[in-house]
């Protein structure tokens, strides 16, 4: 029976960047390969800084929203 | 066939830093970089902060670098043990209150920890003798391979050649003649080899990537450590040294004043932790007080809001005034004329 993944969240608000990309790889680090982690920011500039740290160090988003007052980036941790 | 050889690259988000990764990777060495934040990097926050700079795209240059690369990045929070260095620079402050001779020494030092506990070879940076005038000098380049504790495992790959070999050179790990000789200010040797490796779209080299080299900045903290009686700070202190317009109208209390929108959503996130103010009759900024005000002073914070607001002309301007608890009350004031705003009260 497949288990079901693990999902971690984050607040990363009232953080301005690099402090959320900072956090975010702090708590990758400890989260097994194929963990999902919902971060919450209030800095829009995490919508692309987060992404990007992800791209360069092999994990994948699933998902970005952005309501005009909170991000929301949803990634899974990737092996490496 | 062995393993690579590994290589940490201090990543800026600058053009030089990008250009000595590129030629250390260009020789199959196996490169990973680090960046350092201290809390008074210049990228980012304003653009985090101010409305009307949030519609320009944003992007962290150390990501895009990384990026441009194929590198991983790690990012290195050092605002705590980075308050030592701006505190007491061993070797002093430049021009403002920029220790920067002292902060190439710590990264340089923070990076080969970093190298010792990840097994990687020897650390590279941007730097160029003659570039910066402080801790990019002939005579001080040395001193931070010295006391930064790498000693010669520092290799610059941009100006190598005008320096005594490194380890990385003498044991082949990377040659030599591959390395380059750039020095001085110009920038016209680092833009061809730009060219030459085909990046397009770097930061434009400024030299001014941290608060600390800022006049209007540094007067400000100066100011901070004065009415504080010590040198000290935390993180949300050097933020908001970065956010509005700062006065000081009696020693023991200032006020930081909204310029627009987006300072003043910051500056709400902070009604918990300071006096604040904020025009109730006509448009106007927010307003925070930071320090111990009685009431003639909240009075005379009260008619400096009151003044940056669209009632400045108007013979009385309504506020609120709220505590940190939130126990507001309203208050009634003339706006303080321009020419009763002494010039000395600007921070």
């Amino acid at each position: 029976m497949a288990s079901v993944t693990p999902r971690s969240k984050l607040d990363a608000r009232r953080l301005l960047c690099p402090m959320p990309v900072i956090r975010v790889q702090d708590r990758v680090a400890e989260l097994a390969p194929g963990t999902t982690l919902e971060v919450v920011c209030t800095d829009p500039g995490a919508l692309t800084d987060i992404p990007a740290w992800c791209r360069i160090n092999g994990h994948r988003i699933l998902e970005t929203r952005d309501n005009g007052e909170e991000q929301v980036v949803i990634l899974e941790v990737g092996a490496s | 066939m062995s393993d690579p050889r590994k290589a940490v690259a201090l990543i800026s988000g600058g053009l030089d830093s990008l250009l000595a990764a590129k030629v250390i990777q260009e020789q199959g060495v196996h490169v990973e970089g680090i960046n350092f934040f201290t809390g008074f990097c210049v990228e980012g926050h304003t653009h985090a902060i101010r409305k009307k700079e949030r519609a320009r795209p944003k992007r962290n240059n150390a990501l895009w670098v990384a990026e441009q690369l194929g590198i991983k990045l790690h990012i290195v929070d050092i605002v705590e043990p980075y308050k030592e260095v701006v505190f007491n620079p061993r070797h002093g402050y430049g021009a403002n209150l920029n220790p920067c001779l002292d902060c190439k020494i710590f990264m340089v030092n923070k990076a080969h920890e970093w190298l010792r506990q990840h097994s990687f070879d020897f650390i590279i940076t941007g730097e160029v003798v003659g570039q910066r005038p402080m801790s990019q000098r002939k005579d001080t380049m040395p001193v931070v391979s010295k006391e930064s504790g790498s000693g010669d495992l520092l290799l610059r790959p941009l100006c190598a050649k005008n320096l005594p070999e490194t380890l990385p050179e003498r044991e082949g790990w990377v040659k030599r003649e591959q390395l380059y000789d750039f020095s001085g200010r110009s920038r016209k040797p680092q833009m061809a080899l730009a060219e030459r490796f085909g990046l397009k779209d770097y930061a434009q080299p400024a030299g001014g990537c941290c608060f600390l080299t800022d006049a209007q900045y540094a007067s400000k903290l100066a100011d901070l450590w004065r009415a504080r009686g010590s040198k000290q700070y935390e993180m949300d202190d050097i933020m908001l040294l970065k956010v509005g317009r700062h006065l000081r109208p009696r020693p023991h209390f200032k006020l930081i004043i909204s310029r627009e929108e987006g300072e003043g959503n910051y500056l709400q996130g902070y009604r918990k932790q300071y006096v604040s103010i904020k025009t109730v009759s006509h448009p106007g900024p927010l307003a925070l007080i930071d320090g111990e005000a009685g009431d003639e002073d909240i009075e005379l914070a009260a008619r400096l809001v009151a003044r940056y607001s669209q009632g400045r002309d108007a013979p009385e301007v309504e506020l609120e005034v709220a505590d940190r608890e939130g126990n507001s009350r309203l208050l009634r004031v003339r706006p303080m004329p321009a020419h009763e705003v002494p010039q000395a009260w600007h921070l």
